[in-house]
């Protein structure tokens, strides 16, 4: 099976691999983490809100990004974003912003729907008498939420959230389509080259599944260290 | 924002010559559903006999289950796309991989995304039906060993039924992520719904109204996937359940 496999082309590419493909890769999971995790918990916040507007408003933006595939978002912000961008900068015409942040504002708008619904759920397995105990002491709503319940929702959350950051890390490969250079990206760059396709993509697979693997045996070992006992 | 809107573009020839794009996008649509159907019928299949497996006494049985699922989650779709694709007629012997690489389009395509999105579903398929099982009282399997049933027959007869109808609603999700998935051939190209909505915006730089089309094309699918589960799930729940009660719960 493997005669004829010419290994050689991953010696010859694997510093450009992982010094321009891993780190674009890496860095974009990363930033759309703790970006989605921002917007994520202000969504949950305001999907939980008893102000009909706001519960509205997130609920309709969580639920439109569920329903469509991340390839079409991907289309959507990497056509849209320049507008937008050329909008607010006043000149009226689109500015290209480059592969790289156009990823990084799609993956973290999609993935903030996503850790949204996360939060949500850790928001709500906190015990309500929590709040009013908050409340009670004379603490505000930011107060309650940032010194009370935010803290314990994102102890409870935090396996559930790496295990997101996971799906994340291999999603963030499908910004081939917008022929960005991330892991894959860089792969299929050197295979087309070299015509090398067999190799790089096996390497690819085998790459992908170390990382992947590794960090979920990861998270289920903290899963179960900070497991709270009740 | 400076964008000219021009909706009529959908009544317009695209330039394959196939008709309007409006039909463009609708064969489209086809395109996703022929290969979202496909795939979970073996994703169904599959994910069925593994996910039971899973459940065994047997310990390698269960182990060798488990290693499947964990090489088909830990690897992202497109490359397993690419890995069907490209690696997997290399790999065949020469004359069967030739054949498949001569495939007409959009066969040559559309096989791949298929076994692709099958065994990529199958696993999530199989950890719901895991989860069924397990979530039955263990008197459920006793009762079948008691009343002289092989383990077969208890899955067949006691268990999976009830399995199967308790997981009704994580599997429509499944069932909507793989007609979202199957967006991802269009990376071996396969023109379905995303695919086409992307080569009209080529053909006539109608960037927002072609993806606009797809997005709502999209959204009514979904609908109409979770109206028909809805109605699946009225006709099979179990009686005397919570979910099987006339006044429980208005979500």
């Amino acid at each position: 099976m493997f005669a004829g496999y010419d290994f050689d082309v991953i010696q010859r590419s694997w510093v450009y691999l992982f010094r321009d493909g891993m780190t674009f890769t890496l860095t974009l999971t990363a930033l759309a983490m703790l970006g989605g995790i921002f917007f994520g918990t202000l969504l949950a916040m305001m999907r939980l809100s008893s102000f009909r507007i706001l519960s509205m408003v997130a609920g309709g933006y969580v639920n439109l990004m569920r329903s469509l595939p991340l390839v079409l978002v991907i289309f959507w912000f990497f056509f849209l974003v320049p507008y937008i961008y050329g909008w607010i900068a006043g000149n009226g015409r689109p500015i290209p912003i480059g592969a790289f942040y156009s990823a990084l504002i799609t993956f973290t708008m999609f993935e903030a729907a996503y850790y949204c619904e996360i939060m949500r759920a850790g928001i709500q397995s906190i015990a309500r008498g929590q709040v009013w105990a908050g409340y009670a002491l004379g603490l505000n709503y930011w107060q309650t939420m940032g010194r009370i319940v935010l803290p314990q929702a994102f102890r409870n959350m935090l396996p559930v959230l790496l295990t997101q950051t996971i799906v994340l890390f291999q999603d963030t490969s499908l910004v081939y389509v917008i022929s960005a250079t991330d892991f894959l990206g860089a792969a299929a760059k050197v295979a087309n080259r070299d015509y090398r396709l067999v190799e790089m993509y096996t390497f690819v697979a085998v790459v992908y599944f170390v990382i992947s693997f590794g960090l979920s045996s990861l998270v289920k070992n903290l899963q179960a260290r900070i497991a709270i006992i009740r | 924002m400076n964008y000219n809107w021009d909706w009529g573009i959908f009544l317009a020839a695209e330039p394959g010559g196939t008709g309007t794009y409006l039909k463009y996008l609708v064969v489209g649509l086809g395109w996703t559903l022929a290969t979202a159907l496909a795939a979970w019928v073996i994703a169904l299949l599959l994910g069925s006999v593994i996910g039971t497996l899973r459940t065994t006494p047997y310990k390698w049985v269960v182990r060798l289950g488990n290693g499947y699922v964990e090489i088909f989650r830990n690897v992202p779709l497109i490359v397993q796309m690419f890995l069907w694709f490209f690696v997997m007629p290399e790999l065949l012997p020469a004359a069967l991989g030739d054949r498949i690489k001569q495939m007409p389009p959009p066969w040559g395509s559309y096989i791949p995304a298929v076994l692709c999105l099958g065994l990529f579903t199958s696993i999530r398929v199989a950890e719901q039906v895991k989860a069924g099982i397990q979530a039955l009282s263990r008197g459920q399997g006793m009762a079948g060993t008691a009343l002289g049933l092989t383990l077969a027959q208890t899955y067949r007869f006691v268990l999976l039924p009830m399995a199967f109808r308790i997981i009704l609603p994580p599997l429509t999700s499944e069932f909507m992520n793989v007609i979202k998935n199957s967006s991802i051939a269009l990376t071996i190209g396969l023109l379905e719904l995303t695919g086409r909505a992307r080569a009209m915006q080529e053909f006539s730089f109608k960037v927002f109204e072609a993806f606009a089309a797809a997005t709502v094309i999209y959204l009514l699918t979904n609908l109409l996937v979770v109206y028909g589960m809805r109605a699946l799930e009225k006709k099979v729940r179990v009686p005397g359940l919570i979910s099987a009660s006339p006044t429980a719960g208005g979500h």
